[in-house]
């Protein structure tokens, strides 16, 4: 995974509350069996006319010129600010995987749905929450100046406007620790390979039936 | 200290406390599909990472398997892919893998507890955010992205931050055609879709305890659409009678072992939680979705809201733009709006409870001439063949309703049961939100018995107001 550090790019404002991971990568989508090209269907019901479909030659597509990533300077965002509960619905890492690829590497909203907020770090990308008052805030900048940018500064926590105003924010500090070094977290919890097997040592004597095992006989 | 039932869960798995409010926490049971799957499997290869522990691992291909004729495999060439990769992976891995054709398969969160796959005390996982289905059952059970996927495979473990905790307590006696469904979308709607954001829910209440454990599962199944990753509810002798015997449950002494060990796994009376919500539904009517989230939900006898009347500007937008792309008038009633189609299944209500009571309403009538397509899609092989063994296949196939083979079908529409643009869908599925059936599509959510209902009649009706009880 790539470290983050500090990061600068221009602020996409997509103003809707509850904005689900269907709506993120629509379902036809996640029958790819790779990691990566989601990011031509990011949005892909809000951002084109027609019905999207797996293998189309997006180029050749008619876009929606009201959707926002579909107006200038827009294309070039790597920051999204959006509303509360940000991500919800299914678990499908395919949203993280299309925002990256699109090429967004922060989320800024007063909330996110649990498994994405997860997911968003397994992928290098850097969910922000702020309170709603400040969100708004954002909003008004964002819409008064097309193309205003954002610093995101992790090592400190904090976020700076173009004039230079600093907003603080909050995160795990394990995450951010993650993030910073570009940790590979698998290997990490291989470290703690003989705590684990002593554990499952432990309980298959404690509780067996946990350890029922799932082969055809 | 007293302890919740979810501190109980949470401390024995903890392999490994980071003191930081991070733990590496064991994972018991590994459930794994189609479309979550492959990435991670091919990261362990990039990796040359083993499984840790390759029989904690179920296998079950759900979401693109056809519900028509299988005989020729699938239509769509990349679903196909898709599904042989799940096949090639179980295969090299060594992975216990319920392949289209096995009477076994089905949607995964069918299948689990019904094979005993999935027990009470447990850690689950899976690759989809209804993995907290299996709360029902007393197990933590949530869902995970691929990434995690990959680290439960590879460690038997995942790094996780503990929930803070959330009880629901649902008192009162539920009125006849009042059912699991109807009381978790009137949650839902009562503490919104990002209510149980951060929070594990534990469902508790004589209304709770009242439901079966089919009907506990429909429960949990949407814990994910009040926002709480888990929903789980404790052990009780239902719960221990429903484990019992499956193929997979435990027999003999550690059978012994493991029902006493059971019976302990309730939240200890005085336990505090972080939040408490309180719900009675002693007068709750069923309940209709009328927007594109879960939580735009009203009661049968309700009105589309109006706009206008809202102060908050974000849910202000949010209800226009929901009752725009469901082609939706304020004030109108819920009762006169007219689904095009009626979807039966998913893993919220798929299992045969679900299907008897829609039967029993079907039984001797037919549905609507406007209804143009209605089909009943068991949750699983198993189930299918219970349904056909007490003839409920003949009584809606009499009715007009097509007899599918198992799998999520309509409830995603990644295989090829879709709405079309602009098409109306009483269905019995989990999510509301746009293009979730297929593009353009607009869905209400309902119970199993309110979507047969509305196949009859051609519109939402209150069941309540003629049924035998």
């Amino acid at each position: 995974m790539q470290k983050f550090t500090t990061f600068t790019g221009i602020v996409a404002p997509l103003d809707r509350a509850n904005v689900d991971t269907d709506a993120i990568i629509p379902k036809q989508f996640l029958k790819s069996i790779q990691r990566t090209g989601f990011g031509v269907n990011l949005f892909d019901e809000w951002r084109y006319l027609d019905m999207g479909e797996p293998g189309m030659d997006n180029s050749q597509r008619k876009i929606n010129p009201a959707f926002i990533l579909n107006q200038t300077p827009y294309q070039q965002a790597s920051i999204l600010l959006t509303r509360h509960n940000f991500g919800c619905g299914s678990s499908r890492e395919h949203a993280p995987w299309a925002l990256l690829d699109y090429g967004f590497k922060v989320i800024i909203a007063p909330g996110f749905a649990d498994i994405f907020y997860n997911n968003c770090f397994k992928n290098g990308i850097l969910p922000v929450v702020l309170e709603s008052a400040i969100v708004d805030k954002l909003f008004d900048l964002v819409t008064q100046k097309t193309g205003y940018t954002l610093t995101i500064n992790l090592q400190d926590k904090c976020i700076l406007g173009e004039n230079n105003d600093s907003i603080p924010f909050e995160i795990d500090e394990f995450r951010r620790h993650c993030l910073l070094a570009g940790l590979d977290e698998i290997g990490l919890s291989l470290e703690y390979s003989d705590e684990i097997k002593s554990y499952e040592q432990k309980q298959k004597l404690q509780t067996p039936w946990l350890f029922t095992d799932l082969m055809e006989s | 200290m007293a302890k919740t039932l979810y501190d109980k869960l949470w401390n024995m798995h903890v392999v490994h406390d980071n003191n930081d409010g991070t733990a590496l926490i064991y994972i018991d049971r590994h459930l794994v599909h189609e479309v979550t799957s492959p990435q991670a499997f091919e990261g362990l290869r990039l990796a040359k990472r083993k499984l840790w522990r390759v029989a904690a691992n179920l296998a079950v291909a759900d979401h693109n398997v056809p519900t028509t004729d299988r005989k020729n495999g699938i239509a769509d060439p990349i679903s196909q892919l898709q599904v042989d990769t799940l096949d090639k992976n179980c295969d090299e891995f060594g992975i216990t893998e319920f392949k289209m054709g096995d009477i076994r398969q089905g949607i995964v969160h069918v299948v689990g507890p019904e094979e005993g796959a999935t027990l009470p005390g447990m850690t689950v996982v899976c690759g989809d955010s209804h993995t907290s289905t299996h709360g029902a059952l007393g197990a933590l059970a949530f869902g995970i992205g691929t990434s995690e996927v990959e680290h439960a495979l590879a460690t038997q473990c995942l790094v996780l931050k503990k929930s803070r905790s959330m009880r629901i307590n649902v008192v009162g006696k539920r009125a006849t055609g009042v059912t699991a469904k109807d009381i978790i979308l009137a949650i839902i709607g009562k503490i919104g879709t990002a209510g149980g954001t951060g929070y594990a829910i534990e469902f508790t209440g004589e209304a709770i305890t009242a439901l079966s454990i089919e009907g506990r599962m429909s429960l949990s199944n949407m814990a994910i659409e009040a926002g709480a990753r888990a929903g789980i509810i404790a052990v009780d002798e239902k719960t221990i009678q429903y484990v019992k015997g499956r193929p997979y449950s435990p027999t003999g002494k550690i059978w012994e072992q493991a029902e006493s060990f059971w019976n302990t796994l309730h939240s200890d009376a005085d336990a505090v939680f972080d939040m408490e919500v309180e719900i009675d539904i002693s007068t709750l009517t069923p309940q209709v979705t009328w927007g594109t989230s879960p939580e735009m939900v009203t009661s049968i006898t309700g009105l589309v809201p109006d706009p206008e009347q809202e102060a908050d500007d974000v849910k202000r937008g949010s209800i226009e733009k929901a009752l725009e792309y469901m082609d939706l008038q304020p004030g109108m009633a819920i009762s006169d709006i007219q689904p095009d189609v009626i979807f039966i299944g998913s893993c919220t209500n798929s299992r045969i409870e679900d299907l008897r009571s829609a039967a029993k309403y079907v039984q001797g009538k037919k549905i609507a001439e406007t209804i143009e397509l209605a089909i009943v899609v068991p949750g699983s092989g198993l189930v299918k063949q219970q349904a056909e063994k007490e003839n409920l296949d003949k009584i809606f196939i009499e009715a007009g309703f097509e007899w599918r083979e198992p799998g999520c079908s309509m409830c995603l529409a990644m295989n090829a049961d879709k709405l079309r643009p602009g098409q109306r869908c009483a269905s019995t599925s989990n999510r509301n939100f746009e293009g979730r059936q297929g593009q353009g599509g607009r869905t209400h959510l309902v119970s199993p018995v309110m979507a047969a209902a509305a196949a009859i009649h051609g519109h939402f009706v209150d069941i309540t107001e003629n049924i035998e009880a």
